[in-house]
């Protein structure tokens, strides 16, 4: 099938497919999933710029569903969302600010690419030790469902009780915290998702976790929420800039839809710590693209 | 023992019913899929490629509504798919 905003010949099946894909993985996680997506555009020829564009067009759409699914499931807290997209916003246009000033001084692949294998095998092994210690524990063994408990959850709470005005109550995720605490965990998502790409839910939903101390399965929902106010903030920019084929992100979202409410209606069976340990090896494709595209010389 | 097994033929059954309902769903929503593909792309492949070229702003607001729309048209859509057969199902 030709797409003629981007000059693309591709079948749409593969991209139903692709979305489909995607969309498990993000009503499941709460990531957007542009580290397949971003690979799947490209493998079929599409430009560069395009498939980062049209991929965050693509996630607004998957979010929607898989958002509306979580809070029909009571998973969403739209308080903390929107205050996060406020702390998002802002740190994804730092982020791409600083890649400007890395692309000047001429070296911005090796140092992204070094950071983002950094952050993504630390995520990964901290959320491996952290979920495994907690399933073993005797509390962690006897959660079901929705249950959550996680062997870092002090650190959570002490951070709660840091008492910096102003003090935000939500009580849907049953948390009372600082203002600033939670636009400065926005705000280190938003600079991830600004200087490595992507929407860098693999940052965001851990650090609800185990920053905020916000329960697994309202941290996947309310990231989902955020995701649609960042992602839209993101796609606009992009289409303005004509990175965007709005007619690929279309037909890509046929699948993600029934793929995200199959990904959000799983979550209901699973403990918290189990969502957590499953969320492992995301990070970690993450970073073994990122060395292969260091390898090979070119981005996937 | 015997009420183990009950349970277990119960659930197998209920599972049966459960993928056989998503299977008619899945074939239902690709033929409506098939079908918009055809009409989203005949119809405003065309326009979208010409606002694109011509007004950027214009294009970027109406992709953004178009993806949010379909996602809000599809999520109805596989809830009314699945609620409908499971009902048919049960």
């Amino acid at each position: 099938m030709f797409f003629p905003i981007s000059g693309a010949h591709i079948s749409p099946i593969y991209l139903a497919l692709v979305g489909f894909l995607i969309g498990i993985l993000g009503g499941f996680f709460g990531v957007g999933g542009s580290f397949i997506a971003g690979p799947a555009l490209r493998a079929v020829g599409l430009d560069w710029n395009f498939a980062v564009g049209t991929d965050l067009a693509h996630i607004v759409g998957k979010s929607v569903v898989a958002a509306k699914r979580h809070r029909a499931l009571g998973n969403v807290d739209l308080k903390l969302g929107l205050i996060m997209a406020i702390g998002t916003i802002g740190g994804a246009e730092v982020g791409a600010q600083l890649i400007q000033l890395l692309k000047r001084a001429g070296n911005v692949n090796l140092v992204v690419s070094v950071v983002s294998i950094a952050i993504y095998v630390s995520i990964s092994s901290f959320m491996i030790w952290e979920s495994r210690k907690t399933l073993s524990s005797a509390k962690g063994r006897r959660q079901k469902g929705k249950q959550d408990h996680s062997e870092f959850g002090h650190v959570a709470r002490a951070i709660q009780r840091m008492n910096i005005w102003p003090m935000i109550t939500l009580p849907v995720s049953g948390v009372t915290i600082s203002l600033w605490v939670i636009l400065v965990v926005a705000f280190v998502g938003g600079l991830f998702s600004g200087f490595l790409g992507g929407g860098a839910g693999y940052i965001r939903m851990p650090s609800m976790v185990y920053v905020l101390g916000i329960p697994t399965h309202l941290a996947v929902g309310t990231d989902l929420f955020e995701i649609i106010i960042s992602a839209s903030y993101g796609t606009f920019s992009h289409a303005v800039k004509g990175n965007v084929d709005i007619l690929i992100a279309l037909v890509m979202n046929t699948g993600a839809a029934v793929g995200a409410q199959i990904g959000a209606i799983s979550t209901q069976y699973f403990a918290g710590p189990k969502i957590r340990l499953a969320f492992v090896p995301l990070p970690l494709i993450g970073a073994a693209i990122v060395i292969y595209t260091l390898v090979i010389g070119h981005k996937l | 023992m015997r009420f183990e097994a009950k349970n277990l033929e119960r659930m197998k059954k209920e599972t049966a019913k459960t993928l056989r309902a998503f299977l008619i769903e899945l074939v239902v929503y690709a033929v409506l899929v098939v079908a918009y593909f055809f009409l989203v792309l005949h119809f405003l492949g065309g326009w979208l490629h010409h606002l694109e070229t011509r007004h950027r702003y214009s294009y970027a607001t109406v992709a953004i509504l178009l993806i949010i729309g379909q996602a809000v048209l599809l999520e109805s859509v596989t809830t009314f798919l699945l609620r409908m057969l499971r009902g048919r199902s049960e």
